[in-house]
Formats: C-alpha cells, sequence, structure tokens
C-alpha cells in the first residue's frame, strides 16, 4: 500500500448490468501524484471512472477514498465527499455562463464563492475574461478548462479526469497537459484516463495499463513509457507511443 | 324469474360492453405493449369507428348527411378502414418521436376529431348526435331489414314481422354478446400468431433496442407505423360496435377523451401490458370494477346519509361518477407503483439470437 | 386606417389575443420546466391550472363571508400556495417514485393523475359552471379616454389590463429568478445537462422542488387569470388548456422557458387572429375549430423543425 493514499480500487468487479466489465481492478494515487490509466480501446478504462463515482453497479471489490469506504456511494455524495469528476464528453453546461458552470461546481459551498472564482481564474487565466460568456460557445480546449475548474471548486482531495484530451488538436492538448501538471504542482492528485499514451505517460509519476478490463502492467510513467511491450501494444492500435 | 333473466341481460351487457373493451385493449396492446406508442387518443379513433359505421349503415335522416343503408358488415369495415387511415397519416409525421409527443399529438388528433364531429353538423348532426345505429342481429327485426335480402328471401316480410313479435324482445341479446365475444376471440388469436411471427419479434426486438434494431438494417419507422395502424383498425371495430351498442353516439359525452382512453389504459396496464391474454382479462375485469364501482359508490353513500342527516343525499349522488373516476384513478397509481407489470406480465417470444 | 381597420382589429382581436397568449405563456413555463428538468410531458399541469382557480374562487367565497369584498387577485394568493403544495404532494407520491424507472411510466402517472385531480374537483366543487366574477367587463375609462384624445382609442377592460401587468411582473420575477439566484441557475444546469449536474454535486431533489414550486405558480397565475378573463371556471378548462399549452411549449423549444413565453403568445394571436375577416367577410376559420389552431401549429412545429423556435431539447 501507497503511503499517503488518497484513492484506492481494491479488486474490483464492476460493469453495467450483467455485463462485468471490470475484472479485478487494483489502482491506488497517492497525495501529489499524477496516475494514469492507459489502455487500448475498450479495455475499459472509462469504466473505472464511473465506477468510482458510483455510476455503475459494483459487483465486488472496494473503493476508499482517503480511509473512508466509498463503494456503492451516490454520484452526488461522492462528488460532495472530495471527488472532482471531469467526464468525457458534455463536461459544461453550455447554456450557462463561464462562471455560472463554476458556481454550479460549488453548489454545496456555504461562503468564499468569489475568492474560488478567483483562485480558478489565476489557475486557467484563459478563462478570466470570458467569465460571462455562454460555455457553449468557447472552443474544445477553453471547455475542457471550464470543465477542470468547475470540478475544482469543492475543496477536491483528488481530480479525476476522463481523456481530457479526446478531439483536441495537438495545440490544445500540449496546453491541457501543462494545465494538469499546474494542477497537479498546486498539491491536487490527478486520475486521468487518456487516449495519448505517450504525452500522458510523460507527465505522470506512475501508470496503470489496463487491457481487458485487467490490469496489465504497473509502474513510473518514464518506466512504462519505455517498456517496449507496452509500446508495442499501442503501435498496434495507436502508433503513438 | 323476473330477477335470473335480469341477472342474465346485466351479463349479457357486462360481456358486451366488456368485449368492446377488450378489443379497445387489444388494439392498444398493439400499439403500447408490442411496439411502445403511446396512445392518447384511444376515444378519438373509436369515435371514427362509430361515425363511420352510423353514417354507413343508419336509415336516411333529415338531419345530417348520410343513412347509407349500406350493409352492417360494410360498415364494420369501412369503420376499422377510416380509423387506420388516420392513424397512418398521424403515424407518418410523428412516430418518430419520442412517446411524450405521440401523446400528445394523439390527444391533440383526439380533439380535432371531436370538433370535426361536433362543427360538421350536415354529416354528423353535430352535437346532437347520430341515433338508431341498426345493432348487429337486433337489426333484423327492423322492418327495413326483414323486408330485403336475405331475410326476404326465405320468407315474407308479414311473416317475419309476426315472428319477431312472438319471440322475446331481448332474444338479439346473446347473438350480439356472442358475436362480440367471437370477434375478440379471433382477434386474440390472429395477434398472438402475429406476436410470433417475425414481425412481432421483430417488434420486441425494436421496442427492447432501437438503435441496434435500426443498425441492423430494420425499417424501424416502418414497423412502428404498421403498429400503430394496425392497432387502430382494431380501436376503429371497436367503435363500430360500441356505436351499435349505444345506438344513439354524439361527440363529447360518449367518447369523452378522458375517460374512455384512460379506462382503457387502466385495463391494459392492470392486466399486463405486452400479453394479448393480459389486456382481454383486464378489460373485462376493470370493466366489472368500473360498472359494479356504480353499486358500491351508491351504497356507500346510502350509508353515509343515514349516519349523518346533514349529508344532502341528492349532491352525492350527483357526484358519485367522480367519486368512481377518482378510485380507478387511484388504482392505476398503486399498479403501476406496486405491480407495474400487471396480472399477466408479457411472455417474451423467444428471440433466437440475433434480431 | 384607425378607424376602417386598427381600432377594431386591436381591439377586438390582437389584445384578446395577447391577453389569452399570456395566459398560455404562464401555463406553458411549468409544462417546458417539468419536461426539461424532469424530462416528461406533464399532463396534469392544466389541472393544477383549474384547481386554482376553483380555490380562488373558493377563497373569494370565505372572504366575502368574513365581510370582506375580495378581487381575484387576492384570492389568488392562498390559492396559489395551495397549488404549489399540490404540486409538491403530487411529485411526493406519485411521480417520485418512478425517478429512475423509464419516463413513459411517469407520463402515465401523470395521465392517471389528470384524471384524479379533476375528479376531486368535482366531486368537491360539482360539475357545473361556477360564475367567477359577476357582470360585464367594462373598459377601463382612462385608457380610453387618453388615447381616444391620440386618435386610437383603445378599449381595455380593467380585467385584461391586469392580466397584462400581472404577467410582465411574473415574467420580471422568473428572469430574476433563472439568471439572478442559485437555485434558477440551478435550474438551468438541471434542464441542460442532468447528467452532469448528478455528478458535479447539484442536488437534483431540491432543483426538482423549485421546479414545482415555480412551476405551480405559474399554473395558479394562468388558472386565475383564465378564469378572470372568461369569467367562470369548469372543471374541464385545464384540459382544455392543456394542448395549446403544450403547442407553446414545443414551438418555443423544450427547456426553453422564455421560448414557451414566445410560444404562448404566438399561439394566443394565432388562435384569435384566426377568427379575423383577413379575405372578405367571414372569419378565415370557422370559430368552431379556433382550438385546432394551437394543435395545427404544433403538427407543423413538429415536422419541420421539433427543436422549436429556440432550439430546445428533442428527446
Amino acid at each position: 500500500m501507497l503511503r499517503n493514499r488518497i484513492l484506492a480500487v481494491e479488486n474490483l468487479f464492476a460493469g453495467y448490468g450483467e455485463t462485468e466489465i471490470l475484472h479485478d481492478i487494483n489502482i491506488e494515487v497517492a497525495g501529489h501524484e499524477i496516475v494514469s490509466i492507459i489502455g487500448p480501446n475498450g479495455a475499459g478504462k472509462s469504466t473505472v471512472m464511473k465506477a468510482i463515482l458510483g455510476i455503475l453497479n459494483i459487483n465486488r471489490g472496494s473503493i476508499f477514498l482517503e480511509s473512508k469506504q466509498i463503494t456503492g456511494v451516490k454520484p452526488s455524495d461522492v462528488v460532495k465527499l472530495g471527488v472532482g469528476y471531469v467526464p468525457q464528453t458534455d463536461n459544461v453546461f453550455v447554456s450557462l455562463t463561464v462562471q455560472e458552470n463554476l458556481e454550479m461546481g460549488a453548489w454545496t459551498l456555504r461562503s468564499g464563492l468569489e475568492n474560488k472564482f478567483d483562485e480558478m481564474y489565476t489557475l486557467f487565466p484563459d478563462l478570466s475574461d470570458k467569465r460571462f460568456q455562454a460555455a457553449g460557445q468557447l472552443s474544445g480546449g477553453q471547455r475542457q478548462m471550464v470543465a477542470m475548474a468547475k470540478a475544482l471548486m469543492l475543496d477536491a482531495k483528488i481530480l479525476l479526469l476522463d481523456e481530457p484530451t479526446a478531439g483536441l488538436s495537438p495545440k490544445f492538448r500540449h496546453e491541457i497537459f501543462s494545465t494538469i501538471q499546474r494542477i497537479n504542482e498546486s498539491g491536487m492528485p490527478i486520475l486521468m484516463v487518456e487516449q495519448n499514451a505517450k504525452q500522458a505517460l510523460q507527465i505522470s509519476h506512475r501508470g496503470y495499463v489496463l487491457v481487458d478490463g485487467s490490469n496489465r502492467h504497473t509502474g513510473t510513467g518514464i518506466g512504462l513509457s519505455s517498456d517496449p511491450e507496452v509500446a508495442r501494444m499501442f503501435l498496434g492500435s495507436r502508433g503513438s507511443v | 324469474m323476473d330477477i335470473i333473466l335480469g341477472y342474465f341481460l346485466y351479463g349479457m351487457s357486462l360481456l358486451t360492453v366488456g368485449g368492446i373493451y377488450a378489443l379497445l385493449a387489444l388494439g392498444l396492446n398493439v400499439q403500447w405493449g408490442f411496439a411502445g406508442l403511446f396512445n392518447a387518443g384511444i376515444a378519438g379513433f373509436a369515435a371514427i369507428g362509430a361515425y363511420t359505421y352510423a353514417i354507413l349503415t343508419t336509415a336516411e335522416s333529415k338531419f345530417h348527411y348520410g343513412g347509407l343503408e349500406l350493409p352492417l358488415l360494410v360498415g364494420d369495415v369501412m369503420a376499422m378502414v377510416l380509423a387506420g387511415f388516420i392513424a397512418g397519416v398521424i403515424g407518418l409525421i410523428c412516430i418518430r418521436l419520442r412517446a411524450d409527443y405521440l401523446a400528445i399529438a394523439t390527444i391533440g388528433i383526439a380533439e380535432i376529431i371531436k370538433l370535426v364531429l361536433k362543427n360538421e353538423s350536415d354529416i354528423t348532426n353535430g352535437p346532437r348526435g347520430i341515433n338508431k345505429i341498426p345493432r348487429t342481429w337486433e337489426h333484423f327485426s327492423e322492418e327495413r331489414f326483414y323486408s330485403s335480402f336475405p331475410l326476404n328471401v326465405i320468407n315474407s316480410s308479414d311473416s317475419w314481422q309476426s315472428f319477431f313479435e312472438s319471440i322475446a324482445r331481448w332474444w338479439w341479446q346473446p347473438f350480439f354478446a356472442g358475436t362480440i365475444i367471437l370477434i375478440v376471440l379471433f382477434t386474440y388469436f390472429l395477434l398472438e400468431k402475429l406476436r410470433t411471427s417475425p414481425w412481432g419479434r421483430m417488434m420486441t426486438a425494436i421496442r427492447e433496442n432501437e438503435m441496434a434494431a435500426a443498425a441492423a438494417g430494420k425499417d424501424v419507422t416502418r414497423r412502428r407505423i404498421e403498429a400503430f395502424i394496425l392497432g387502430a383498425l382494431i380501436m376503429g371495430l371497436a367503435g363500430a360496435f360500441l356505436g351499435q351498442h349505444l345506438r344513439l353516439i354524439e361527440p363529447t359525452q360518449t367518447f369523452d377523451p378522458s375517460k374512455m382512453t384512460f379506462l382503457v389504459w387502466v385495463m391494459l396496464i392492470a392486466g399486463g401490458s405486452g400479453n394479448n391474454k393480459g389486456a382481454i382479462l383486464g378489460a373485462f375485469l376493470i370493466w366489472f370494477v368500473w360498472s359494479s364501482s356504480e353499486l358500491v359508490t351508491n351504497g356507500m353513500i346510502e350509508i353515509l346519509a343515514s349516519i349523518f342527516d346533514s349529508v344532502d343525499i341528492s349532491i352525492l349522488k350527483n357526484r358519485a361518477g367522480f367519486i368512481r373516476m377518482l378510485f380507478i384513478g387511484l388504482l392505476l397509481q398503486i399498479i403501476l407503483q406496486r405491480y407495474p407489470k400487471g396480472i399477466l406480465p408479457e411472455k417474451r417470444p423467444a428471440v433466437s439470437g440475433k434480431i | 386606417m384607425w378607424e376602417s381597420f386598427g381600432f377594431e382589429f386591436i381591439n377586438f382581436y390582437f389584445i384578446p389575443g395577447l391577453v389569452l397568449g399570456c395566459i398560455y405563456a404562464l401555463g406553458a413555463i411549468g409544462i417546458t420546466l417539468t419536461f426539461g428538468i424532469l424530462r416528461f410531458a406533464n399532463f396534469s399541469h392544466g389541472e393544477i391550472m383549474m384547481t386554482s382557480s376553483y380555490l380562488t374562487w373558493e377563497f373569494i367565497m370565505i372572504f366575502t363571508s368574513l365581510g370582506i369584498l375580495a378581487h381575484p387577485l387576492i384570492g389568488a394568493i392562498p390559492a396559489s400556495i395551495c397549488a404549489i403544495l399540490l404540486a409538491l404532494f403530487v411529485d411526493r407520491f406519485f411521480y417520485k417514485p418512478f425517478r429512475n424507472a423509464p419516463t413513459i411510466m411517469i407520463v402515465i402517472a401523470s395521465f392517471g393523475m389528470m384524471l384524479i385531480i379533476r375528479s376531486m374537483v368535482q366531486v368537491i366543487w360539482g360539475p357545473n359552471q361556477l360564475t367567477f366574477v359577476k357582470g360585464i367587463a367594462k373598459p377601463n375609462a382612462y385608457i380610453r379616454d387618453l388615447t381616444a384624445s391620440f386618435d386610437f382609442m383603445l378599449l381595455i377592460p380593467n380585467k385584461h389590463f391586469s392580466i397584462l401587468i400581472g404577467t410582465v411582473l411574473i415574467m420580471l420575477l422568473f428572469n430574476y429568478l433563472l439568471s439572478s439566484t442559485k437555485i434558477g441557475k440551478g435550474m438551468r444546469a438541471v434542464s441542460d445537462n442532468p447528467d452532469l449536474a448528478k455528478v458535479s454535486g447539484i442536488d437534483v431533489e431540491n432543483i426538482i422542488k423549485a421546479t414545482w414550486i415555480v412551476g405551480g405558480f405559474c399554473a395558479a397565475a394562468a388558472g386565475v387569470f383564465l378564469a378572470m378573463d372568461t369569467q367562470f371556471i369548469e372543471s374541464t378548462m385545464g384540459f382544455r388548456m392543456l394542448l395549446p399549452m403544450f403547442a407553446a411549449a414545443i414551438l418555443g423549444g423544450i427547456g426553453r422557458p422564455f421560448g414557451a413565453v414566445a410560444g404562448g403568445l404566438i399561439i394566443g394571436l394565432a388562435e384569435e387572429l384566426s377568427a379575423y375577416p383577413w379575405f372578405g367577410d367571414g372569419p378565415v376559420i370557422s370559430p368552431g375549430y379556433k382550438s385546432g389552431v394551437a394543435f395545427s401549429i404544433m403538427v407543423l412545429m413538429l415536422i419541420i423543425k421539433p427543436s422549436g423556435l429556440f432550439k430546445g431539447k428533442v428527446f
């Protein structure tokens, strides 16, 4: 077990209805870490996220936030307990302004909303002068930032990102990755699922490779990205490592 | 003896109206149970059937167009055809939309039908309605029928007249009820055949997973329109028989959109949507509950009145119908929440492997 | 120009159309909100409207028996509170059990509620029409004289004036709620993307309650305004309003409250203006078919552009 463990998924079996997708998954994230989950399409990467959030049926196994069991807790309560989550698509309220989006992220926040806004606009300077624009009018990269800022509005203990760079151009992809690093440097542990495995591993402290809903490899970011088998796996499907 | 006859005739009328509702429920089952199409305009389709039948078969009238005096069977068939045609038109427009929209659209159609029936008085005699609709079997004792083909071949008008005067006036009731029951059974067997046919299995597949069915190259929209039309055909026929049973139809009370449509929905859900047997069972059961609730509410009012002197019995009696409606509404809510699958839950035909 | 065309058109067609449109708009707000936030077509909405006009009538009676001469708008205050409670009660016991079930279950439940609420009103107040306001509504003398001095005499009865002003005030309040309060923004968020709302930590159940409160209040206002306009109440008035309100909500785009307002105004005007003798002497559409106008517009919209004028949702 890691020291200073924030999130742990232990021996998890889960899926949709009767179809089991995840078989015996183990994942841990320590404080201050960026951890990536990579793997080919259909490996169940996003499913892990949904299981943590409480959107799926969990057949066996447990999920801990710090020392607290959150297995089978409702999504809205998981969020309140300190898991910030950014879904892959439809992750902003398009008809609301940027600032309203942030406000929605802080639903249970009792006070200090203004300070939180300032904090977010410092972390995401691009959003500062767009704060009264509808989120639906922003570019894909900016939307992604709104979504991340929204998820950080409650004092999250960990941030879950589901394919944060999916569908973005290389330029934006780079920007998002450096933003993720910046968020992490401010002290936020991050667990992300990524298709762009090489870049993701480069900024990650550790990574997990999932194949067919099971753990295949585990290692440091650098270690995994130089692992020949991992490289072969991705060369086969995307050729990006 | 009179009491027994009374019960017998009461039983016949229960069978008659129960059977008509069973037809409506079977029609709805094709649309909702098979195809997942929400029809909230059942009364409208029944009205089309009833009016088509009435206009085609009644004797000539100075009040409205029609009274074409066509054979009754032509009336029955045309009732189905017209109801089916209207369903086809609605289907083309609305069927791709989600169930809620279809529900709204069908309520609208029922309203428009009512408006037409009310306003086009040259054809429908407007709010006064059409009277003296010939009933199957009973019609033989009317002069215009026994003096014409086929009865005039067998015997002369005069001897028919004396024959019908010699037998009991209710002679036709068992025949009429029996005919309706036969039609219900025939429809049931037809629908059961259909349900287990490739068409029926495809409907199940579409309802289960529309995207997958569409991806598998099934023409989902077309299949749904077919189901909608088929259901409407049955409702049109039910309407024709309702017209016969009532003999007088008018646009507002006879086809009270909320009451009739609602009762049929309660019947199907109570019986078990998706299950033809359930639809029939639900129809008879709820019709029995509905008609006996009249006795129960009236009895309750009598009791109330005898306990509390201050209760104005006439007001309560006037409103007894609404109390019954309230109970049926609550019954639906209880069934929906506690037994959403109904008394006879749907049995899925085996979908072999792929669709 | 004013003499030959405008006077008649404005006073006898346009203003009544606008008034009717306001009533539809208020009703359609509730429909579009529940459609957007709870994802279902609420068939019992018209009955909430109808019930609140009966409750208003009852409160006026109570006030009068206490020796207070009450205007319908005074009676409407306790009535709208009762209407809100009714809406919340219905949601808690008849709709909430189906939150995670297929939406069609809740549609059927609301279809049933339509009958239950109406039967309840018929049991309590009887099936006959009741007179809501007695007498003939005379045009407001001040407006008439003022406008006459500018050569465009407007004949607006006080009841119409109250309805127009009341609707504008409610709209302003509603706009403030949606754009400047947390609960209003939450309503917009849930309507925009309910799944995201759940994983953002928004308390969706509270938003749903707020939706019923706002929808119930607007329905109550619509019911009372309708009763003020027609001066009588009857148990089928809610059902009669249902179709035009749905038409307004669909026309404006589902989940777009201000779209529903625009839709309501368009439908109301279209219904009244359909009786105007645009060509020749007689009305374009026979008055008997007036209530078919809303339906025709709705069907047309569903064919041409199901998402409505203001880019609503299509499910």
